[in-house]
């Protein structure tokens, strides 16, 4: 499991950030790291001032109300919008002016709020679609079916397999990806944006739908792909369980702009936060 | 002076285009979906023109006021009442069945309507051409050296007028505020309590009114009639919706001129025979300049 | 590795279905002998099939509607067959000049494909749609009005007007004459080409289709956001399916064109577009024998009807296939009828799957 993941050690050093980097990964750069984030959309501001680092093995979280932007922001990682002000940092590098593709390749995968399946393939072929990058062979070899044609088919069907027996899809395989119960596309989505081989992985509501039994799986196997593949995680959640219970730092995103970051414990006890869920408490 | 009666003649053909494409754009801001088969409607409707005004001129006293009069009128109304059902049934049949199906889907089916069309008229009417007589007649307004056909300065009119109404229509009424909200958001309109279907309907009814109207003022003046007349200058009304913006009224018209005009120039200046080339060359560079048109808006898909 | 080699099977049954067709017919036609009626159509339908696969490619695998195919064939039909006019004493045998024809008709088409598919893929769904349109009339247009000839400088050309006549040395021919297009065209084309070419069509686009690339326009197809979200260049791809389509109808224009005395460009109107659509839909969208089987049926129709005196209704009847197909097919309610039946009817693949998946722990 652990070979699929190899890739060139990443070098460690610092860079200048304007943020606290969490504690358990001090010393080393933040894998993601945005600074001063906005957008436009005309005249409305969907999103302004945004900072935010996370660590290279963080489980991260990105709450808020609805409607607060936290789907803008993760538009804005995978470049479907531009941003109108501020940088992305991945892994140090500037992001400014990739598009959706390059910052795929570059290491951001993600999943969607309204499931977005490539609905008429099967389920292998949806993961081996996420294994386009990684299996090397070209179209004329397809078309003529050279030696590297097989050769990379049967590793990108081992590979497939292998990122599907993280949830157990194994048996899926041959299914139409369209006709999957929600709860099985949603993680056919996870597996998929895994399969692209990412540094970070931002999740999009992935408890959204679910049973608390569900739920409760679905933190334990988010956990397990940090561990197995040693990558970030960002997610946008509206289950405070799951969110509470895996984020190590978390991100409160009101009308736009951070209200309050820090450790699960700390959020919790925000007044602000609190305020932005439950309202102002009226004055008796 | 060969400029200026190219640039008469372009408006006349614009407004003609700009009719057509007034119903092109409208359905396709309602119903989002491009029907292919308008372009048709108009030749159905010039064929009503055409059995009408044919059938009933012999009951009237030659050069008498009737004889001008009641049959064109006649003409006009049929191929409007004609094309309305048209329009709904087609609407109705063939249409409301894929409100849900995949724009693909919808836009095969809307060129078999078209097919279906022409070559009904075909078995019909054969593929004959008929020789239409102008609905008012063959009379020339003299400005200087400049001559002006009746039938140019009635269509320039009815165009500005129809242009005129329609914006009334859509911005003061009921029905034309249910329309707008059709086609911001078909979903969110039917929770308001706006009948989502009729308001699609009368879209229809509208546009293919409109394209009886535009297929009337085309036979008089380019006067052969044939199965396949409408075919062309539907796509061009079309292009002339995109050029203009769709969606956009005022676009439609603007559009539908000045396509109009760039026809007409490429004609006199460049050769007859690349002018339909140009135009769709026209089309093409819009769509890939400025998508949204001169005066419509871009919308974005939301993830 | 179960599914995998079921869909080889299905293509292998494809390939061997039309080969056993060509030597039945061959066989029948040494043996009994077929009618003179039957034997002119082979061609115009190994050649209408081959675009309908082409066509399939777009609409079915990439998921665009092309109305400008037409187009594509007529470009490879001009040059294929104004290449094999010129090549007429450099290759005289007639098999290798046809094969040399149809690939420079393949590659005029690829690269016709390559330049139209640079504006038409940024723009989608009815947009793109109505752009191949106005490319197929643009095409048109020109070849209406090129002239092309050849002699022993070379080629010449002239637009709208015809001075290369009068430019051409002695022994020069006229090979493209505008409007009136290419005459006295040597007939080179055979049934065992056409049949060959629908082959290399077939195995050419299973092969795509069940490789790398041919996932990834697939993917495109169903969600562009979602297919560039994983990486996928999506214009690259869905230029890559157009591109390969449009070789192929080249082909075929040009196999059809040898296999007549005459051509001109009016000939691949917009009708020739719809008529291929109708093959394609009426076969089912992205179904390949059905584009085979349609495309051969619908070719071979017209020819029935006259003799029963009905063809002014076959364009008529095209039409009401189109609607009524469509309506069928995007029917909730027997979209829902038909996955329980196909449900019904693989009960027992969920078992066996899980069986397949297990072997490869």
């Amino acid at each position: 499991m652990s070979e699929r993941v190899k890739r060139a050690p990443t070098k460690l050093v610092p860079v200048p950030s304007t943020n606290k980097i969490p504690e358990r990964d001090i010393n080393k750069a933040p894998i993601l790291e945005c600074r001063h984030l906005g957008i436009d959309f005309g005249g409305l501001t969907a999103v302004n001032d945004f900072n935010m680092a996370i660590g290279r093995t963080e489980i991260a979280g990105l709450i808020g109300p609805n409607g607060a932007g936290k789907t803008t922001v993760f538009n804005l990682l995978t470049k479907v919008y531009q941003p109108t002000r501020g940088t992305i940092l991945l892994d140090g590098v500037d992001t400014h002016n990739m598009t959706s593709v390059q910052v795929n390749r570059a290491g951001i995968a993600r999943t969607f709020q309204n499931i977005r399946l490539f609905n008429n393939l099967s389920v292998e072929d949806n993961v081996k679609v996420g294994l386009h990058n990684q299996t090397k062979y070209g179209l004329f070899q397809g078309i003529c079916r050279l030696p590297g044609y097989w050769r990379e088919e049967k590793r990108a069907h081992e590979s497939a397999m292998e990122l599907l027996h993280i949830f157990d899809m194994e048996h899926l395989a041959g299914h139409q990806a369209g006709s999957l119960p929600y709860g099985a596309q949603r993680r056919l989505e996870i597996v998929r944006a895994l399969a692209t081989n990412p540094s970070l992985l931002l999740l999009d509501e992935p408890a959204a739908g679910m049973n608390p039994s569900e739920t409760a799986e679905l933190m334990d196997n988010i956990v397990k792909i940090r561990d197995t593949f040693h990558i970030a995680v960002l997610l946008i959640e509206h289950d405070m369980s799951l969110v509470m219970g895996i984020c190590e730092g978390i991100c409160v995103l009101n009308f736009g702009e951070i209200i309050a970051k820090g450790t699960p414990d700390e959020i919790k006890n925000d007044p602000q936060v609190i305020e932005a869920y439950l309202g102002k408490k009226r004055e008796v | 002076m060969t400029f200026l009666s190219y640039l008469i003649q372009g408006i006349s053909l614009g407004s003609i285009y700009a009719i057509i494409a007034l119903g092109y754009t409208m359905v396709y801001g309602i119903a989002k979906m491009l029907n292919f088969a308008h372009g048709d409607v108009i030749m159905v409707g010039g064929y009503m023109c055409f059995f009408a005004t044919s059938g009933l001129r012999d009951r009237f006293a030659d050069g008498s006021v009737a004889q001008a009069v009641i049959p064109n009128l006649a003409g006009l109304l049929l191929a409007m009442f004609v094309c309305t059902l048209l329009g709904i049934t087609i609407e109705r049949l063939a249409y409301k069945p894929l409100r849900q199906a995949p724009s693909l889907a919808v836009l095969i089916t809307a060129i078999g309507v078209s097919y279906f069309l022409q070559n009904g008229a075909q078995v019909l009417w054969s593929s004959n051409p008929k020789i239409c007589s102008s609905i008012i007649g063959k009379g020339v307004l003299s400005l200087g050296q400049l001559s002006i056909s009746h039938v140019i300065l009635l269509t320039v009119v009815v165009c500005v007028v129809i242009m005129l109404a329609l914006t009334w229509f859509t911005g003061n009424t009921r029905m034309g505020k249910a329309m707008r909200a059709c086609s911001e958001d078909k979903a969110a309109a039917q929770l308001m309590g706006i009948n989502v279907n009729a308001t699609i309907s009368m879209t229809f009814a509208i546009g293919s009114a409109l394209a009886a109207i535009a297929g009337v003022l085309f036979t008089s003046a380019y006067p052969t009639l044939q199965p396949t007349t409408g075919a062309l200058p539907g796509i061009k009304a079309f292009t002339a919706a995109v050029f203009g913006g769709i969606g956009s009224i005022p676009g439609a018209m603007l559009g539908g001129i000045l396509l109009g005009v760039i026809e007409t120039f490429a004609k006199g200046y460049i050769s007859t025979q690349v002018s339909d080339a140009i135009v769709f060359a026209v089309l093409i560079v819009i769509l890939l300049v400025k998508p949204a048109g001169l005066l419509g808006k871009q919308v974005a898909e939301k993830v | 590795m179960k599914r995998l080699s079921k869909q080889s099977r299905a293509n292998f049954l494809t390939y061997g279905g039309v080969i056993l067709v060509y030597v039945l017919l061959q066989l029948y036609n040494s043996q009994v002998g077929l009618s003179s009626m039957i034997q002119g159509l082979l061609i115009p339908i190994c050649a209408y099939v081959t675009m309908a696969l082409a066509l399939n490619l777009v609409v079915g695998v990439s998921g665009e509607l092309s109305l400008g195919h037409a187009g594509f064939m007529s470009v490879g039909a001009f040059s294929g067959t104004a290449a094999a006019i010129a090549l007429q004493e450099v290759i005289p045998a007639a098999p290798l000049r046809l094969a040399v024809a149809m690939v420079i008709g393949a590659a005029f088409a690829a690269l016709a494909g390559f330049v139209i598919g640079i504006p038409v893929l940024r723009l989608n769904g009815d947009y793109l749609a109505i752009v191949t349109l106005a490319f197929g009339e643009i095409i048109k247009s020109i070849l209406n009005n090129l002239y092309v000839g050849f002699d022993a400088r070379g080629f010449h050309f002239s637009f709208l007007a015809d001075t290369v006549s009068d430019r051409l040395a002695e022994g020069g021919k006229l090979l493209i004459g505008g409007p009136m297009g290419i005459s006295r065209i040597p007939i080179i084309s055979t049934f065992t080409a056409g049949v060959v070419l629908v082959l290399v069509s077939l195995v050419i686009i299973f092969n795509l289709v069940n490789s790398r690339a041919g996932r990834a326009i697939m993917a495109a197809r169903d969600n562009r956001i979602a297919a560039e979200s994983v990486g996928i260049n999506v214009t690259k791809y869905k230029m890559i399916a157009f591109v390969i389509s449009a070789a192929l109808a080249g082909a075929a224009g040009s196999l059809y064109t040898m296999s007549l005395s005459t051509i001109v460009a009016n000939k691949f109107d917009f009708n020739t577009s719809i008529l291929i659509l109708v093959f394609v839909v009426l076969g089912g969208m992205g179904n390949m024998w059905g584009a085979i089987l349609s495309a051969t049926f619908l070719t071979l129709l017209p020819e029935l009807l006259r003799t029963f005196n009905l063809d002014q209704y076959r364009m008529l009847v095209y039409a009401v296939v189109l609607i009524i197909v469509m309506i069928v097919t995007n029917n909730p309610l027997l979209q829902r009828t038909a996955e329980d039946l196909a449900e019904r009817f693989h009960r027992k693949k969920p078992a066996q799957a899980g069986e397949g998946g297990q072997s490869h722990e």
